[in-house]
């Protein structure tokens, strides 16, 4: 099992970390990595509460505060404009720009409508210009720049602790 | 007297996004719009062209804390469209399936998005676990959720789109030591559960609504697959009728179709599978929740939560005996002859009743498809009983001024009512940002 450490007890003096600002959003997608990280959380909630700031994860709380993450986690596709406005927003006040799950990544499956039929696309015309999506649903990198990608449907979760865990090392080491 | 607009985007620890516009004049709601704003990922349209094996996991990608009730509603169209009678041994394991993912869903739910309310913190994390309660309270959440998880993955492969089950049958099978560590895990969370019910019983928050129910109800013990749909109202239909009972609703301004029973909204999802089928219960259940069970049948919304602690309670029950009494061994899975012909499968997502129909062509690729989730079929009620609720709200004493904290507990407690319907937008729970624009 993957642990992070509160402290760095490597060194003789022991030095305490500020905690690690996170942001977790979901766009178009299905939330399949929400639930992932729900349920890894089951194993590490006693760390994470020791070594993570909640800061902004509306799945889990209400009194959200967007001002700064040290990581933000982006899951789903951008299937309207102003999903594309708050993407660059977070990504303006992220130190890292994480791309969780397929439709993050690669912009499927939620984005399948891309490569529908003129026939299909033509059925389905109305929909997006009542709702006034996107003519096409974009991947994150599309919109804004990513620092890590973790791929999957749903991701899985020993890479997202593993991808997670470098992050922490990474971000401690400059602090 | 009160006179304003109220508009609350992205109602916060729900699956996906909602979004509520409600409007007040002389003191009372004139207009509630409840609307569902998950852009379309149009997973019917995509459903044509596409080989029928591919189908119960396309259709899972609706939804991800939902995914394994779509797989099982996804196969039980394509197995009744192609004439397929699962196994008793399959049967099995696809009712462990779903007893996994009611105990992993509800336990979410109940422990993350609702006891919050409950304790009067914003998030679950939020109890201090320095103070005794809380810190037997945060054990149990996780270690409850934690049971449902490796009950999924031990039988389905994930707990979040399932891999194991397809079409015909299932590609791999608990073993032995699986099997002893999942009893042991659910027989350990049993007490867990016992004081989530407790938790649950002894809320503060009530909301009393006549409608009508509606549920799957099994031939069998109480369950989520097979059986009749059955209405409040004593009326019954076969899954052959898909959804022709229902009628259809378009609510212009909410992203997903809602439905209605003769004329009326009703209600779908753990308050009505107990108020209609609390005596097909698991015996140990019954017997530990019986002073609990007399609430029901209830019109109490906050029930639905309450309910949702005693489907945990008999899926853990039923769980232990089916693992306990059966050995599990691997069989070949039904092959597939195709044929032109339509599907339907109607099983009991852990929100409600979920219909999926697919037509497929003698090829085996889908023409087309359709589905049917439980959260449009509870849409119109919620909207409804938000008006009720804050029309309600408004006469009270505590509600007169107006400002902004009369404001934040409205909103407050309309995202309350909404959390005990456990809504999935995905197919639901994120919290209401709340915009307030007075009516000049």
């Amino acid at each position: 099992m993957i642990r992070f450490n509160q402290m760095d007890t490597t060194s003789t003096e022991t030095k305490v970390y500020p905690k690690i600002k996170l942001g977790w959003f979901s766009f178009s997608c299905c939330e399949d990595n929400t639930v992932v990280m729900t349920e890894v959380m089951n194993d590490h909630w006693q760390e994470w509460k020791k070594i993570f700031d909640f800061r902004h994860v509306r799945v889990m709380k209400s009194k959200n505060i967007m001002d700064e993450f040290d990581v933000a986690f982006i899951e789903g596709a951008m299937a309207g404009p102003e999903q594309e406005e708050q993407v660059k927003k977070i990504r303006s006040i992220s130190k890292k720009l994480v791309a969780v799950g397929a439709c993050a990544v690669t912009g499927l499956p939620s984005g399948q409508r891309n490569n529908f039929t003129a026939e299909q696309k033509e059925s389905i015309d109305f929909l997006i210009t009542r709702f006034g999506a996107l003519p096409s649903v974009k991947k994150v990198s599309d919109v804004v720049t990513v620092d890590v990608e973790i791929p999957g449907c749903p991701m899985s979760p020993k890479m997202f602790l593993e991808k997670v865990n470098a992050l922490v090392a990474e971000l401690r080491s400059s602090q | 007297m009160h006179k304003f607009d109220l508009t609350m985007e992205h109602i916060t620890k729900v699956e996906g996004n909602a979004s509520l516009r409600l409007k007040v004049e002389n003191g009372k709601v004139i207009d509630v719009k409840f609307a569902i704003d998950e852009y379309k990922r149009f997973f019917t349209e995509a459903m044509k062209g596409k080989a029928v094996a591919a189908i119960p996991q396309h259709l899972a990608r609706i939804c991800g804390t939902c995914s394994n009730a779509h797989v099982m509603c996804a196969i039980e169209a394509c197995e009744n469209a192609l004439g397929i009678e699962p196994s008793a041994q399959t049967k099995l394991l696809r009712a462990l399936t779903m007893h996994g993912l009611i105990i992993r869903d509800h336990a979410l739910h109940l422990y993350l998005f609702s006891l919050p309310d409950i304790y009067g913190v914003d998030a679950f994390l939020d109890l201090d676990e320095n103070i005794p309660e809380y810190h037997q309270i945060l054990h149990d959440g996780f270690d409850t959720k934690s049971a449902g998880n490796y009950l999924a993955t031990l039988i389905a492969g994930r707990s979040v789109h399932a891999n194991y089950p397809v079409i015909g049958g299932y590609l791999h099978f608990p073993d032995g030591a699986g099997i002893e560590e999942a009893i042991a895990k659910l027989k350990s969370i049993r007490p867990a559960v016992l004081r989530l019910i407790d938790i649950f019983r002894n809320a503060p928050f009530h909301f009393d609504r006549k409608t009508k129910y509606m549920a799957l109800v099994p031939d069998g013990n109480f369950g989520y697959t097979g059986g009749t749909i059955i209405t409040s109202k004593n009326e019954s239909y076969g899954r052959d009728k898909f959804r022709e009972h229902l009628e259809h609703v378009v609510l212009p301004y909410s992203q997903a179709s809602a439905y209605i029973y003769q004329g009326e909204d009703y209600m779908v999802g753990s308050l009505a599978r107990v108020n209609l089928a609390k005596d097909k219960l698991h015996p140990h259940t019954k017997e530990s929740a019986k002073d609990t069970l007399a609430l029901f049948p209830s019109t109490d919304i906050f029930h639905n939560n309450l309910a949702q602690a005693i489907e945990i309670l008999h899926s853990v029950d039923e769980s232990i005996d089916v693992l306990t009494a059966n050995e599990f061994k691997p069989e070949p899975v039904i092959k597939v002859e195709f044929k032109e012909a339509t599907g339907i499968g109607v099983i009991e997502a852990p929100r409600g009743t979920l219909y999926h129909k697919v037509v497929i062509g003698a090829d085996g690729i889908v023409k087309e498809g359709e589905v049917v989730v439980p959260t449009g079929q509870n849409q119109i009620n919620i909207e409804r009983d938000i008006g009720t609720l804050v029309n309600g709200l408004l006469l009270k004493p505590e509600f007169a001024e107006d400002n902004d904290e009369t404001k934040a507990k409205i909103a407050h407690e309309i995202e309350m009512l909404i959390r005990a319907y456990d809504p999935c937008m995905s197919c639901a729970t994120h919290f209401l940002k709340v915009e307030w624009i007075k009516v000049s």
